[in-house]
């Protein structure tokens, strides 16, 4: 009875307002945006530093910055996308919809929840201002290699420490998430009739669990190795650098799949609505879900083909790795399968979604060849290997998130997104991404190396071509802010509680926008 | 519909109001990641920001951990919400788990593979001539003063703390046999056995490493052995600390009258973590000091 003489209160005191509403915020709605606008300034942030590196390779010799500089921009534009970008949205995108979808008043943890985003700006703060300290930012490469990752200043630890931190907010964050689908789903929802995205979620804060924690031993090995005269990774003291790539490889192999699970879900959502037909072959979906996280753990050395291994490794590893083609093939022929006969229509986030899938899937193509270990020995730390990761990562997760924004828009802000600027804004990203990563393809095959400032002349062209389409790419995402905006402001046509003609779940019975409280009662379900 | 669900259990679920407690622990992390940033760079404020951190850091543990002490007294979570904390402490014990497993894995790496490595083919034939792969090793070269030390025996002090914290674990067991008993005179003596227990494990540990670096030449710098073999038995040792906090945070609710036969799960929470202390101890006196 307490607790509900409790939330009565609350409903005709709605807290603290302004600024002190944000910052002690325990509504997975408000915290929900704030992960969401947090990881879009650190995706243009991310982006600028994109644009410089672009910049720089428009031509051959150095124009824009030194190479050490350059090193520097290389390593924070890929832990501030990984860390700050993919993964936060996401779990913005966890916080808004997974407590709408199963029917839960909140998440189960709802002031942890509001930690576990809070954390992310001091993170933020240690790492960018690590640009500012003598020595600059650490120019390891975002994977932090050691022995590079032992000898660097004080930038390195700066981003050890923002590592850190980032590491428990995720694991709060992914814990939440657990115990919300386990625990919070409404009678009736069994596991079995749960959305996709949950699924996917479910799935990707168990990964988070098991190797965020690996990723903290990994860096506070460097950082004892650096100022503590330990040797893990000091061949001279018996230990070995190689050590450091296989720990963090355990992370970061799973930590690929965290970034990709949840677009999985979420496009699983969008290609049913429009096609107007159920996801074909739903229970393959979970199994195919929760195959490719099982696999995830035995396959990281394949990020080592070149380091040395013996050749029983090197072939474990390449067989493994091709093994996760089945599950993802299942996945995408289910996508495929659905839209089959469908009565479709491609509005903005149908848009996304089939374009997800096209480019995507291209991205897991150069990954099965990348997994060849004679190819990968060829291509390892070339053009061919950064084109791939980036058709997977801007392609698929970024993708797919752009997908969402566009879907769940109506829900979050009870204004339907522009279709014409919609259609724009996804027109041009994929033009342009085509235009910078697909030659990339080419100039890894040709030979050119990654994390280099300046290349031999025969790069030229293909380079100039990626430089003008990453700043295309770079103004195009200046439209999805006219449309967040506008939607925001409230212009724009009203949308209904079901936003989209075809679409299903719990979070299309409440109204758009969505109240500030939703499911205080259970709903029941079917 | 209401009705339907709270017949089938669908209390209230607690959501709390607003609160700054997170907010402080950000600023206390902030503060204890850039102290010991600047710290560790010999930056004359780093030790003074770090220990701002701290202060704040332990101001928030305690605000938020009397708040949600005091949500449960007063009855205000339900059951969904203790099952929620089961499921939540047990997935925080599986993340400790890895966390350790990156460090059994170096010990494990170092000893099955780079080691041996470095003994054999071209690395023993062209860069460590002579070097043997025999376990332990300071590793093929270490600056002066570290070349020569005693591995830690096994059947000394670390025996009879394998001991201790077997005994702390069956103590802390018929404490909560007491609590569940409703003989709280039990439940006090088990747990102040038990955290007793903890703190001579501590204190022969913090003996062992004294030990270690004054007559065994031990270190921290003594090549992977040193490495392995300080970082995992401290990482352990912080942990057992943590634990000891926790239970002595038990014995005061439990001397406050807190904890009913079938509503305690804070003292099920330091109990699961303590137990898994237990086991990690387990592994690592075999890994670490008997093989």
């Amino acid at each position: 009875m307490a607790a509900v003489t409790h939330d009565q209160i609350q409903a005709h005191h709605p807290g603290p307002t302004g600024l002190m509403r944000w910052l002690t915020t325990t509504n997975h709605k408000d915290i929900g945006t704030l992960y969401m606008i947090f990881s879009f300034i650190m995706f243009l942030s991310g982006g600028v530093m994109a644009l410089t590196i672009r910049a720089e390779l428009f031509q051959p010799g150095l124009q824009v910055v030194q190479p050490e500089f350059f090193n520097q921009l290389t390593t924070m534009h890929g832990l501030v996308m990984v860390f700050g970008a993919i993964m936060p949205a996401f779990v913005g995108f966890a916080n808004w919809m997974i407590p709408l979808m199963i029917g839960a008043s909140d998440m189960a943890f709802a002031r942890m929840n509001n930690w576990s985003f809070w954390l992310l700006p001091p993170a933020a703060i240690l790492l960018l201002g690590s640009f500012f300290v003598p020595g600059g930012a650490s120019a390891a490469g975002w994977t932090l290699y050691a022995p590079l990752s032992v000898q660097m200043g004080m930038g390195m630890d700066m981003a050890i420490f923002a590592i850190h931190i980032m590491g428990i907010s995720s694991i709060m964050g992914a814990i939440n998430i657990v115990v919300t689908v386990l625990n919070m789903r409404a009678p009736g929802m069994t596991l079995m009739k749960m959305p996709m995205f949950c699924w996917t979620w479910l799935i990707t804060a168990y990964l988070l669990i098991a190797v965020m924690p690996v990723l903290a031993g990994a860096v506070t090995m460097i950082l004892t190795d650096r100022h503590f005269g330990t040797s893990f990774f000091n061949a001279a003291g018996g230990g070995d650098p190689v050590m450091y790539q296989h720990i963090f490889w355990f992370f970061g192999h799973p930590e690929v799949y965290i970034m990709i699970l949840p677009a999985f879900g979420i496009v699983s959502h969008i290609i049913p609505a429009f096609a107007r037909k159920p996801l074909f072959g739903y229970a393959s979906m979970v199994y195919a879900t929760a195959s490719i996280a099982i696999l995830s753990f035995a396959v990281w050395a394949h990020h080592m083909f070149a380091t040395g291994m013996p050749a029983a490794g090197q072939l474990f590893f390449m067989y493994a790795t091709m093994l996760i083609a089945v599950p993802t093939g299942v996945k995408v022929f289910n996508w495929v399968a659905t839209m089959w006969r469908g009565a479709m229509s491609f509005e903005t986030p149908m848009l996304w979604a089939t374009g997800f899938i096209f480019v995507f899937t291209i991205g897991g193509f150069t990954g099965l060849i990348c997994a060849i270990a004679p190819i990968d020995i060829q291509v390892q730390d070339t053009y061919y290997v950064v084109a791939h990761f980036h058709y997977v990562l801007v392609a698929g997760s970024l993708f797919a998130l752009f997908a969402a924004a566009y879907y769940w828009l109506p829900k979050w802000t009870g204004r339907m997104p522009s279709e014409r600027l919609g259609k724009l804004h996804f027109w041009c990203s994929m033009v342009f991404f085509n235009i910078t990563f697909f030659p990339m393809h080419f100039l890894g095959l040709a030979g050119m190396p990654r994390r280099i400032p300046d290349y031999a002349l025969q790069f030229a062209d293909f380079n100039a071509m990626a430089s003008v389409g990453a700043f295309g790419f770079g103004l195009s995402q200046l439209i999805f802010i006219a449309v967040v905006l506008k939607c925001a402001r409230g212009s724009g046509e009203r949308a209904a509680a079901r936003a989209w003609e075809g679409a299903e779940g719990l979070e299309w019975t409440v109204p758009s926008p969505a109240p500030h409280h939703t499911f205080e009662e259970a709903p029941v379900v079917k | 519909m209401s009705q339907t669900t709270a017949a089938r259990g669908f209390d209230h679920y607690f959501v709390p109001e607003p609160s700054t407690y997170p907010l402080f622990g950000s600023v206390a992390l902030l503060l204890f990641g850039a102290g010991a940033a600047l710290w560790l760079n010999d930056v004359p404020s780093g030790p003074w920001i770090f220990l701002a951190g701290v202060a704040v850091l332990i101001y928030m543990l305690f605000g938020w951990f009397g708040q949600v002490v005091r949500e449960s007294e007063s009855g205000r979570y339900g059951w969904r919400v203790g099952k929620s904390f089961r499921w939540s402490m047990g997935w925080f014990i599986f993340s400790e788990v890895m966390f350790f497993a990156a460090f059994f894995g170096a010990l494990f790496y170092a000893r099955v593979l780079s080691v041996p490595w470095l003994a054999s083919g071209d690395n023993e034939a062209l860069l460590w001539q002579g070097f043997s792969s025999a376990w332990p090793t300071a590793g093929p070269y270490t600056p002066s003063g570290a070349e020569a030390f005693t591995p830690m025996g096994a059947w000394g002090i670390p025996a009879i703390n394998t001991l201790i914290l077997l005994t702390s674990g069956a103590t802390l067991t018929w404490a909560h046999h007491g609590l569940r008993a409703e003989r709280r005179g039990q439940l006090k003596l088990g747990l102040l056995l038990t955290i007793a227990l903890g703190l001579v494990f501590l204190g022969l540990q913090i003996y062992e490493y004294g030990h270690a670096y004054a007559e065994l030449n031990l270190r921290l710098d003594s090549g992977i052995y040193g490495t392995t073999f300080y970082l995992l038995t401290g990482f352990h040792g912080l942990h057992v600390t943590v634990g000891v906090i926790m239970l002595t945070v038990m014995l005061g609710r439990a001397l406050a009258g807190h904890f009913s036969p079938q509503r305690h799960f804070g003292f099920e929470a330091a109990a699961w973590y303590w137990h898994f202390v237990d086991v990690v101890w387990l592994i690592l006196f075999v890994v670490v000091y008997l093989l």
